[in-house]
């Protein structure tokens, strides 16, 4: 380069040393264009893959949104009402025309201001549960705790409330009742099995070990079954106990038997010296879980401990197998109904995006809190 | 307990006044009681329930013995795969639910291991679009009951599909109805035994192969297309042997009658239906376990292996693979036990598995609640805990060993 050309003055093109503007880098290695590039045509496979793909969305997308939205009939009072409205698209006047049912079961009508009043008190219980930001957590805790018995309080009835029946529990109720409550007991007595499963003493080893055991080998409709057919023989003569009681009790063992196990994850994955060190500070074995080791596998264990909640909550709808109606359930025998008949991928559609919200919703949340947790780099 | 230990406790424990107190304190006798005093409240618990149940089948005149399996079960199944009539007694009608289970699960692992390791691949891929599709797809999947997959899949069967008169024609020799998916019923000829000789041959000949070029690679360095071969070996052979004896296979093609397809085997909707949704749901966990299984494996690993010159498939195959199966396979091992407990939900769309036929129909005739479910839950149990023998095998052996 000749000095006549680093020195020549603006105006002709050239640029004194040093003021010469930042050129962005060519459109091929950054920007949208590139991106496409690299992301979508990276390669033969690639671009197949990719034209595949559109393709595919092409052709279900547009399907899908006409029979959901534009060619479907909201309202109507029978399935003839909405096809003659709308022939090729989604009758939601269906689930319009029976969300109470979804929602409530056949709780009676009067009295259902308890189960919203026990549903609001539920988002309310779980806030100090959830954001632990919040003033006052300690107290707020406190409620939550009591939550249980309060909701069972307003839903069962007594000492001036009309009592309702559990039989008369349906709906999208009694999935978060089974939900909350197997949720609630589970991670304690889960925690406890899995200490359990870790004890140097050998019979109580052995007995969580068979427990934990058991419960993961059955199927949960066989322990539903037993809480239906078989547990009634275990009760002393001449007593009974309520069958959701029952059901309560056997989807919190069956939940707690995998929450064991995945806590029994987190407490193997702490470093030997946690515990060596615990122990060298003369801490009592209560004293080192509690301040130690469990404060760090309770942290490990999120992910697991969610997808178990998750799990749970979803298995809610098996209740079905011994004639309890959850939202799953009366959807599928309102299908029976003549008005309705032939309705059914609404119907499951419409319980199936139900399902996805919560569950989609809890799994986020365990995200974000792992996140929030994480203390490494 | 060495000398020193006992002395010094005995000097602590010298000063407690009370014997129990002395006890209490010292952590082997301590764990000691605590034993004792759980084995006494199990057994006073147990003698408490089965006091409790003696009491309540006495009173319904009922007594527990397994005799009602000899009787006749009296009740039809609509798929058998051994012989049964209503004649059979209630043992061979569990028997043949087991059976059952037993198909479901077993198709079901196989269509969920390669669709969820399919789905788990193009997940990891580079193409941005693909991998967002099978994220929604999992989501979707996963987040939704897997009962509900079961009678959504299900009711499309028997209700969306035309009937057998107008059932769907796939390549002309598959037909899609409402009574289920028909496929051509095999005739095996004369001879046909030695093309399965023939392919058992080729098992034994790639393995004896896979050692040598293993033992060659390992003397010499000289590294042999084993894979390649090994198919050719598999597939070549039978293929030969097929041939020479003249082709000792033919189809028994279903045709469309006036009412119903005559020939072939048919798959009822309730068995497709569970199948199906098992294999889909199932496939959603799978492609996530495979997915954090790869991504597990450290970066490092990648450069290092390239660093030292190898080939991106011999990595792969040498170094990446061994690594992540050793993440994959204990989750991958529950997801097929979990497969095959959630078959028992055959019983909400009628098909006879182990539970709707022992566990329902039987429960329902004979009043024997408790030795039926004693039984289904014994079968799952034991199933379930060979497989869990063999994890925690596995487990011990593929530890990392830390001190």
């Amino acid at each position: 380069m000749s000095p006549s050309e680093t020195t020549s003055v603006p105006g002709d093109g050239g640029y004194l040393p040093g003021t010469h503007p930042d050129l962005k880098p060519p459109s091929n290695v950054h920007g949208p264009v590139h991106w496409v590039k690299v992301n979508l045509f990276g390669s033969l496979t690639n671009t197949v893959l990719t034209l595949l793909v559109a393709y595919l969305l092409y052709t279900i997308i547009p399907q899908l949104a006409d029979w959901m939205f534009f060619n479907a009939a909201f309202e109507g009072e029978s399935r003839k009402a909405c096809r003659a409205v709308a022939p090729d698209g989604a009758c939601w006047a269906f689930i319009g025309n029976r969300l109470p049912l979804f929602i409530y079961g056949f709780y009676p009508e009067p009295e259902r201001w308890r189960v919203d009043l026990s549903f609001l008190l539920l988002i309310l219980a779980l806030v100090p549960v959830l954001y632990d930001n919040m003033p006052h957590r300690g107290k707020a805790l406190v409620y939550s705790c009591l939550y249980p018995l309060i909701a069972a309080f307003f839903l069962v009835g007594g000492i001036g409330l009309e009592r309702v029946s559990t039989d008369q529990f349906g709906g999208l109720m009694l999935n978060v009742i089974i939900g909350v409550t197997g949720i609630a007991f589970s991670l304690p007595i889960g925690i406890v099995l899995a200490l359990g499963r870790q004890s140097q003493l050998p019979i109580v080893r052995i007995l969580c070990i068979g427990f934990i055991e058991f419960i993961r080998g059955v199927p949960l409709i066989t322990l539903f079954f037993v809480a239906a057919v078989m547990l009634s023989y275990f009760v002393p003569p001449g007593t009974s106990f309520d069958l959701l009681v029952r059901i309560l009790i056997m989807g919190t063992l069956f939940a707690s038997g995998y929450m064991a196990e995945v806590i029994r994850g987190g407490l193997q994955a702490i470093p030997r010296g946690q515990y060596e060190a615990a122990d060298a500070m003369g801490l009592t074995y209560w004293k080192s879980m509690r301040l130690i080791i469990l404060p760090q596998a309770m942290k490990i264990s999120i992910p697991g401990v969610v997808n178990t909640f998750i799990g749970l909550y979803k298995d809610t709808t098996l209740v079905i197998v011994i004639g309890r109606l959850d939202i799953l359930g009366i959807g599928n025998s309102s299908l029976a109904d003549t008005k309705w008949q032939g309705l059914s991928t609404e119907v499951y559609v419409f319980v199936a995006i139900f399902f996805f919200v919560s569950c989609f919703a809890m799994s986020r949340y365990s995200l974000w809190l792992e996140k929030k947790l994480h203390t490494g780099h | 307990m060495t000398t020193a230990e006992k002395l010094a406790g005995e000097t602590r424990d010298a000063g407690e006044p009370n014997i129990l107190l002395r006890l209490w304190r010292n952590k082997d006798t301590r764990s000691v009681i605590l034993q004792i005093l759980t084995v006494a409240l199990l057994f006073a618990f147990l003698a408490y329930i089965v006091n409790n149940a003696i009491l309540n089948l006495a009173a319904l005149g009922k007594t527990f013995s397994f005799d009602f399996l000899d009787l006749p079960a009296s009740y039809d199944i609509n798929q058998t795969l051994i012989s049964y009539t209503s004649q059979s007694t209630h043992f061979r009608a569990m028997l043949v639910g087991l059976l059952n289970t037993a198909l479901v699960a077993f198709f079901g692992v196989i269509t969920a291991t390669i669709l969820g390791f399919l789905l788990g691949i193009i997940r990891l891929s580079d193409n941005w679009i693909a991998s967002r599709i099978v994220y929604c797809f999992i989501e979707i999947v996963r987040n939704v009951p897997v009962l509900l997959h079961i009678l959504f899949i299900h009711g499309i069967i028997v209700h969306v599909l035309p009937s057998p008169k107008k059932a769907l024609d796939l390549g002309d020799s598959i037909f899609l109805s409402n009574r289920g998916l028909t496929i051509p019923d095999p005739v095996f000829g004369d001879g046909f035994s030695y093309t399965v000789i023939a392919f058992f041959v080729a098992i034994g000949a790639v393995i004896y192969f896979r050692l040598w070029a293993k033992k060659v690679r390992e003397s010499t360095g000289k590294i042999y297309p084993v894979f390649l071969i090994s198919t050719g070996i598999l597939i070549g052979l039978p293929l030969l042997v097929f041939v020479v004896t003249g082709s000792p296979l033919s189809w028994l093609v279903p045709e469309l009658g006036r009412f119903n397809l005559k020939g072939g085997i048919t798959m009822i909707p309730e068995f497709l239906a569970l199948w199906l949704a098992l294999s889909l749901y199932t496939s959603a966990f799978i492609a996530e376990i495979v997915r954090a299984g790869i991504n597990a494996i450290n970066k490092g690993q990648w450069e290092a292996s390239q660093a030292v010159g190898m080939k991106r498939n011999r990595v792969l195959q040498l170094v990446i693979i061994p690594q992540a199966l050793r993440i994959i396979i204990p989750p991958l091992t529950s997801q097929y036990l979990n497969l095959t407990k959630n078959s028992s939900l055959a019983i909400a769309i009628g098909y006879m598995d182990i539970v709707a036929t022992i566990g329902g129909i039987t429960m329902m005739q004979t009043g024997k609640e408790m030795e039926t479910m004693i039984l289904v839950m014994a079968i799952y149990l034991s199933f379930s805990l060979l497989i869990s023998a063999f994890m925690n095998w596995y487990n011990k052996r593929m530890k990392l060993v830390e001190r």
